[in-house]
């Protein structure tokens, strides 16, 4: 089974760890692992600040880089749900390349929901990781593609106990440019995100996207918390963190 | 209503400020939210209901020019009047001329955000017909200075019970009150020499069914009966041309899903379905009924990307979930609508120019259109707005450059390895052995209220490539 791993240009540039622990998870589970290196980003941000050309010609580099994968797995909700679901409007207006979406994008999943889903990891490599811990749900991954249960299921399966927070559901008010556009309103929301971690008393909080965890983890520093643990599932699951 | 959306920074900053408003707000996921989230389990089958609803709504909007005609053909069979308003002026200006025709001096109203877009209170006023709001929401925003309401069900859901206490001894020039039972008793003493006195009645109307021609009014304080039906000879409702639906069995449909998305009731206290004025052997009822169709835009949308939007049933769901709504409350989106629908709407009803921020405004988080009842695509018409504003060159230079620079990059991968190795590395310097990052000068949005933890300095892709060469 061979897999394309896209490993994003935010875990590419900010937190390269997670990439490293995605990709020893897929080995662990068994697959054939490649990393195309002409990859960059899958154009979300051009998508969502309403820039359609732009987004329009990353995604037609993104399938030209990754359609001979038996499976392409994202270790990221946002950036799977762009290609996954958003990628078909971007191509509507196309029959050729709708067709060569069409044939990607049930081969495109999102890390959790591949190694519990797809390849059903039996076991999770050994290593350090924290024992109790909080889990936020990100909006693309929960929404778009259906992520929840999976990063519950391997948190249990690698013993991670998880101290459920108040509204895991709720945004955190990343959104993208949105937390630069609108800093003001994007604080008040992840205030209230921070709150609902601390108040689980778990110390980490482990999650599935960049853009929510470097919000969130901004906040946290700012207001004075040095000791909340902000983590991605991917590191917790590979352990050694 | 005049727009005010293009200071909506402004004003959304004063809001996050308003540390009462912030505590008010919190009425929205304890009550709304929860709310809702518990009487949809009382339907069997939510989803195949919402589906229903999608069909039967779809099936008025694709045909509206058919139903309308049918609804105008049945409601004028009944004795009523139909008549169609182009823009929100225009009805507003049919709504004075059937005051003046009938000598009106004083009307009373239900809530009606229809007649927000209308300024219709304003219209009156000025043609010396004092309007009278007695929806209790409503009622506090007039005697507080015509205040405007701050979501589409919930108008005073910014105000607490001290506020409208202050408000009451003030205006009533009675002893304060905090009990709220002795408080809606001295609003009800207020209002009821004005239901007894007033001419006209004003209601909106929650949908109008072609087939019977009739209005549906959807209320929980049942003062939607002594405006239509108690003492006033002339009922006028203003309501939009899209809120028709073809039958009863549709009306039954959407009933289902509107109080239990918007107010987490099985059933509101009153649904009515009013088909003309009073007839001969009838024991009350106005002695004229108008039913003034509103458009304003509405035909814009039609055909268009943004037709889904039509179908909203306006029950208020999409803002009371909204993690931006939640935080800064409905007067910062600066027209009648707020709210994830607003920021659809707004734009779309004024001008995409004078409403830059709304479709900017949100996280794009999807809960508006997890539950939205009739399943609008929400975070997919506001990324169509911002495309809008692309096309039309109206986002800001910096934002413009800045974006067309990333794109030229992540388009060539070998430019764009060597630009985010600098990238990294300069931060990494820029971090200064710390762990994160304080000041960000080219994203003050985002240092100024959260760190950027710092990047370790390398990127996956020279880790990687350097791994494999081993």
């Amino acid at each position: 089974m061979r897999v394309g791993l896209f490993v994003t240009c935010l875990v590419d540039a900010m937190r390269p760890e997670i990439g490293f622990a995605a990709l020893r998870l897929l080995e662990e589970a068994g697959c054939e692992v490649d990393v195309p290196l002409r990859q960059t980003c899958c154009g979300q941000p051009a998508y969502s600040s309403g820039d359609r050309k732009a987004a329009r010609a990353l995604a037609e580099k993104f399938v030209e880089e990754f359609e001979h994968f038996d499976y392409v797995v994202i270790p990221s909700g946002s950036c799977g749900g762009n290609v996954k679901v958003h990628y078909a409007d971007l191509f509507s207006d196309d029959p050729e390349w709708s067709a060569r979406m069409e044939r990607l994008a049930p081969r495109v999943f999102e890390l959790t929901d591949f190694l519990q889903n797809v390849v059903r990891i039996a076991h999770l490599p050994d290593g350090s990781r924290p024992q109790r811990v909080t889990y936020h749900d990100s909006c693309c991954g929960l929404r778009e593609l259906g992520v929840q249960a999976q990063p519950r299921a391997l948190l249990d399966k690698a013993g991670v106990e998880i101290a459920e927070m108040t509204d895991s559901r709720q945004c955190c008010g990343f959104g993208g440019t949105f937390s630069i556009k609108y800093g003001d309103i994007s604080a008040a929301i992840v205030d209230e995100k921070c709150t609902n971690i601390q108040a689980t008393g778990a110390g980490t909080v482990v999650l599935g996207d960049l853009g929510c965890m470097l919000n969130i983890e901004g906040r946290l520093r700012r207001s004075g918390d040095d000791k909340t643990r902000v983590l991605h599932i991917a590191q917790v699951l590979a352990g050694g963190c | 209503m005049q727009v005010q959306s293009m200071h909506f920074k402004a004003r959304a900053g004063r809001k996050l400020a308003d540390q009462r408003l912030q505590q008010n707000l919190k009425k929205l996921s304890t009550k709304f939210v929860s709310g809702r989230a518990s009487a949809i389990l009382e339907l069997d089958d939510f989803e195949g209901t919402r589906d229903a609803a999608i069909e039967r709504r779809m099936r008025a909007i694709e045909n509206l020019d058919v139903w309308l005609d049918i609804f105008e053909r049945e409601a004028t069979r009944r004795g009523a009047t139909v008549l169609y308003a182009e823009s929100a002026e225009d009805a507003s200006r049919l709504v004075v001329e059937i005051a003046q025709r009938h000598e009106v001096k004083k009307a009373i109203k239900t809530k009606s955000m229809v007649s927000e877009e209308m300024a219709l209170n304003r219209a009156l006023e000025a043609a010396g017909v004092q309007a009278i709001e007695t929806d209790l929401g409503e009622y506090i925003l007039q005697i507080n200075d015509n205040e405007a309401p701050s979501h589409i069900i919930a108008p005073v859901v910014h105000k607490d019970k001290e506020e409208i206490s202050d408000l009451f001894a003030r205006v009533h020039r009675r002893p304060r009150l905090t009990d709220i039972p002795q408080m809606t008793r001295e609003a009800r003493e207020m209002l009821r020499p004005q239901f007894l006195s007033a001419d006209m009645g004003i209601t909106g109307g929650n949908f109008i069914i072609a087939e019977t021609g009739s209005v549906a009014l959807v209320t929980n304080e049942g003062n939607e009966g002594m405006c239509t039906i108690l003492p006033p000879k002339v009922h006028v409702v203003v309501t939009g041309i899209e809120k028709v639906l073809p039958t009863l069995e549709d009306f039954a449909t959407v009933m289902r899903l509107l109080p239990r998305s918007a107010t987490g009731q099985s059933i509101s206290n009153y649904v009515s379905l009013l088909s003309g004025p009073k007839r001969e052997g009838d024991v009350d009822g106005p002695e004229h009924m108008y039913v003034v169709l509103v458009d304003a835009g509405r035909t814009g949308l039609l055909g268009s990307e943004f037709q889904d939007m039509l179908r909203c049933i306006r029950c208020g769901a999409c803002m009371n979930h909204c993690p931006v709504y939640q935080k800064i409350g409905g007067h910062s989106y600066g027209w009648v609508y707020p709210g994830p629908m607003g920021s659809v709407l707004t734009p779309s009803y004024v001008g995409v120019e004078n409403a830059l921020d709304l479709p900017q405004a949100s996280t794009l988080c999807g809960e508006c259109h997890v539950v939205c009842p009739v399943k609008i695509p929400l975070p997919d018409l506001l990324r169509k707005l911002r495309e809008k504003q692309v096309e039309r060159r109206l986002r800001p230079v910096p934002e413009r450059l800045g974006l067309a620079a990333w794109a030229f990059l992540a388009r060539r991968p070998a430019l764009y390895r060597l630009a985010t190795q600098i990238a990294v590395r300069g931060l990494r310097l820029w971090a200064g052995g710390r762990t994160t990052i304080a000041r960000l000068p080219l994203a003050r949005g985002w240092s100024d209220y959260r760190d950027m933890p710092a990047p370790s300095g390398r990127t996956f892709h020279e880790m990687y490539r350097q791994r494999q060469r081993k």
